[in-house]
């Protein structure tokens, strides 16, 4: 540790830019994607024409180096959070699928050659969206993300794919998607896989929520990939990526809930059952006190984990705390969300019940975003 | 920038008050939890050492304030990381310890100099609680009556942490009770005053090294001058909030701090047991997905998430204080973690641990019973989350009582 690192001082002011950001993200969350999710959620809304509006906040494009056409802003994996958090107000299955790319090329950018970086990112940079993906999940109730099970075998000049992938977000359209895999003899490694090579399936889920991240499952039976599939040239820190991806997963859960809160609060104050405000009772009063706090700590784990990220510290312990932590609350949130509204909150008039069932998927998800 | 990492002084401060902790506090935990009232004396010395740490810090003289626009780092952190290690240590030893009152933060914070010069030193106590009255601090009963140049007290007060070894005590009374809040005001009385005497010692389930105490006023008479802040009763709506206000100030003040009680004894817990499970092969490695993981390690991973929950709170609501901003919804939201998750981390911490952690051989059921008080006082967890969603709904406390 540097001695400039020694002397930081405990802080949670923002800078001035990551302000303006959070302004473009929330605003954009507002407008675009809070009013489209239900609709999107019914399947008679098309997800498609979110997703090049979504390109316009130019989020692929920031980390990727000059050189390569992009911003050449430090990867940063504080103001990846807020952008997290922000558009996960919006929608969180909205959010998920808009951030996919980023997770890509982030990873891409983290753990790539220079030939990688070279060959794919520019592509990221013409203003267009480009659908590009991580494939980690697999459908298994004991799945452990430490320990993928899809295979890869040295074969010719590249490797052979093998295997079953789910909850893959825009898994039906990803021109890219970075699978992770047990490669034979050294541990997990990660394949860029570019279209839909011989052998490979792409099948549409239908899931609890996240309807608008167009999660797919992927099966790999007997895919030939090139030599410069493997990412990085080797072996691949995937307890690095899952950690960077859990700081994003958290950051989604944080602005979710927030979601939930800002709805409840006016909804309890306006409510009346026996003759005023139910938020004028204790019980639904500290149900609203407790998401407060919890969700102020959910958001100080996850700003805590990327900061230290951030800075090239070890981050691991805290990423895992961070995750645990808001899976939980995040769940809890989410029933609360729909208990404060009763009846009322169990149906689609509101969208607690449709935060409910995204906010379940948090504990699930692993890689799918990597902040 | 954001970093939610200790600064380099105050990782300096959590060390070496845990060293403090470890070689002067530990060794006396359980003789001062069995002889219940004794004057913990070995402890004269840590505060010696705590205080010569305290001055060395500040840099022997008063700091400047920081240029506006520059992160600061101050006295509050400086104290809730000192307490996360002098709790780790014993916080019922903690709370006998000589200058550690909660008077004396009241008289530091509103006193005029004058006070703050002869008391601000002193051994002070803090009364507010009456037997008809506790969580309503607004309902105290005991009178104060201005007769020529004195104040004349009658009343009763109970539960004063300190109140036996106290010099001096802070001591809330009412002008008069029918204007409400507004009348309520602080006096210093020293103890020895004739009229102010110690009724009782209660016998408790932990933190047993500190004395609390019923203390009874009748016709006690002290000086005009040791009123804490102003005699006059405000008229007007807002100024009784205000005036009030002013009482309380001794109160959003101590809320991290007591918080910060519930951190360092938690740790405590979660150490030893932690220990405890090393050495029956079960270790938390924070490599499995916890719903992967053994039901004990789980558990555990379960706690430190708590845990570390609950500590960053903490440290929001100081830094908040530290950089002048009004911090009296944080200070309750960690109050209201900290002392919840300390209840459940050192009761579960007893429980994993079966016999080893209900045995007097280890501090693991100490740790449980002296961490409960910590949700209790200093305003229980349901007035937190009182205090909480009253600000988060924008309520009245006539709207949410
Ligand atoms: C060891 C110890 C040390 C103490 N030290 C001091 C001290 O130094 N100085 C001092 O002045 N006092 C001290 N106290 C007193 C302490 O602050 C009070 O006990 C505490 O504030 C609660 O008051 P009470 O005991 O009268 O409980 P009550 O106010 O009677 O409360 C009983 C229960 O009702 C709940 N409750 C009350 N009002 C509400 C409401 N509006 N909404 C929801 N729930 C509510 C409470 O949360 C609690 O669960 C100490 C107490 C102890 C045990």
């Amino acid at each position: 540790m540097t001695e400039a690192a020694q002397d930081l001082l405990f802080d949670l002011t923002l800078s001035d830019e990551q302000r303006m950001n959070r302004d473009t993200m929330q605003r954009f969350a507002a407008q675009e994607m809070r009013d489209l999710a239900p609709a999107v959620d019914l399947g008679g809304a098309d997800v498609g024409s979110f997703l090049p509006r979504s390109a316009e906040l130019g989020l692929t494009l920031l980390p990727i180096p000059e050189a390569l056409g992009g911003a050449g802003m430090q990867r940063s994996p504080v103001s990846n959070a807020l952008i997290h958090e922000d558009l996960a107000h919006g929608d969180l299955g909205l959010a998920l699928g808009a951030v996919a790319p980023l997770g890509f090329v982030n990873t891409l950018l983290d753990q790539g050659t220079d030939a990688q970086k070279e060959a794919l990112l520019p592509r990221f940079c013409s203003g267009e969206f480009l659908a590009a993906t991580t494939a980690l999940q697999e459908p298994r109730a004991t799945f452990e993300p430490t320990e993928p099970r899809a295979t890869a075998t040295p074969s010719g000049e590249g490797f052979v794919l093998n295997g079953s992938k789910c909850m893959v977000p825009l898994g039906m359209e990803a021109e890219l998607v970075l699978v992770i895999a047990q490669l034979q003899d050294t541990g997990p490694a990660a394949f860029i896989v570019q279209g839909t090579p011989e052998g490979m399936q792409r099948s549409a889920e239908e899931n609890m929520g996240l309807k608008g991240a167009q999660l797919a499952t992927l099966q790999f039976d007997e895919v030939q990939v090139p030599a410069d599939a493997l990412l990085g040239g080797g072996a691949f820190n995937l307890q690095r990526f899952l950690d960077l991806s859990r700081i994003g997963i958290c950051a989604l859960a944080v602005g979710a809930c927030q979601a939930v809160l800002d709805y409840v609060v006016p909804y309890c104050n306006e409510r009346e059952a026996f003759g005023e405000p139910i938020s004028n009772r204790q019980s639904v009063a500290f149900m609203i006190a407790d998401i407060a706090i919890e969700l102020e700590s959910m958001r100080l784990m996850t700003w805590r984990a990327a900061a230290l990220a951030e800075r090239g510290e070890d981050f691991h312990e805290q990423a895992y705390l961070a995750k645990q932590f808001c899976a939980e609350y995040a769940m809890k949130i989410g029933t609360d969300g729909v208990q404060l509204l009763g009846g009322h909150g169990y149906t689609r008039e509101h969208p607690v019940e449709l935060w409910y069932r995204h906010l379940r998927a948090i504990d699930t998800l692993e890689g799918v975003a990597a902040a | 920038m954001i970093n939610l990492e200790l600064a380099k002084k105050h990782r300096d401060t959590l060390e070496q008050t845990m060293m403090l902790a470890e070689h002067m506090m530990r060794p006396y935990s359980r003789k001062y939890d069995k002889e219940e009232h004794t004057y913990p004396k070995e402890m004269e010395q840590a505060v010696e050492l705590i205080s010569a740490g305290r001055s060395e810090a500040m840099g022997g003289g008063r700091k400047k304030d920081a240029p506006a626009g520059t992160v600061v780092n101050g006295g509050n952190m400086g104290a809730v990381v000192g307490l996360f290690g002098l709790c780790w240590g014993d916080v019922g030893l903690f709370l006998g310890m000589p200058g550690s009152g909660l008077g004396n933060a009241a008289i530091n914070a509103v006193g005029t100099p004058e006070q703050v010069k002869k008391y601000g030193g002193s051994y002070a106590a803090m009364c507010i609680t009456e037997p008809g009255t506790g969580s309503d601090s607004a309902n105290i009963s005991t009178t104060a009556v201005l007769d020529g140049d004195e104040w004349v007290l009658n009343g009763e007060k109970i539960f004063v942490t300190d109140g036996d070894r106290a010099d001096t005590l802070v001591v809330w009374a009412t002008l008069d009770k029918s204007l409400g809040k507004a009348a309520i005001k602080s006096f210093i009385v020293e103890k020895g005053t004739p009229g102010c005497e110690v009724t009782r010692l209660e016998h408790k389930m932990g933190i047993r090294a500190s004395d609390t105490a019923a203390i009874s006023f009748s016709d006690c008479r002290i000086p005009r001058q040791n009123l804490l802040g102003t005699e006059e009763v405000a008229t007007d709506a807002e100024g009784r909030k205000k005036a009030f206000g002013g009482v309380m100030q001794t109160f959003d003040n101590p809320r991290p701090p007591v918080a910060a009680m519930a951190i360092g004894v938690s740790r405590a817990a979660l150490d030893l047991a932690r220990e405890l499970l090393r050495a029956e092969g079960v270790e938390l490695t924070f490599e499995r997905k916890p719903i992967n993981l053994s039901a004990l390690e789980a558990e555990l991973a379960r706690m430190e998430a708590q845990w570390n929950a609950a500590r960053l709170l903490v440290l929001k609501a100081a830094w908040m204080a530290d950089n002048k901003q009004p911090n009296s919804l944080e200070a309750s939201m960690c109050k209201a973690k900290a002392g919840r998750v300390g209840n459940d981390i050192t009761l579960r911490c007893v429980a994993l641990c079966q016999s080893l952690g209900y045995s007097e051989q280890h501090l693991l059921e100490k740790f449980a019973r002296d961490s409960k008080i910590l949700d209790i006082f200093e305003g229980t967890q349901q007035i937190q989350q009182l205090i909480v969603a009253r600000r988060v709904l924008g309520k009245s406390s006539s709207e949410l009582k």
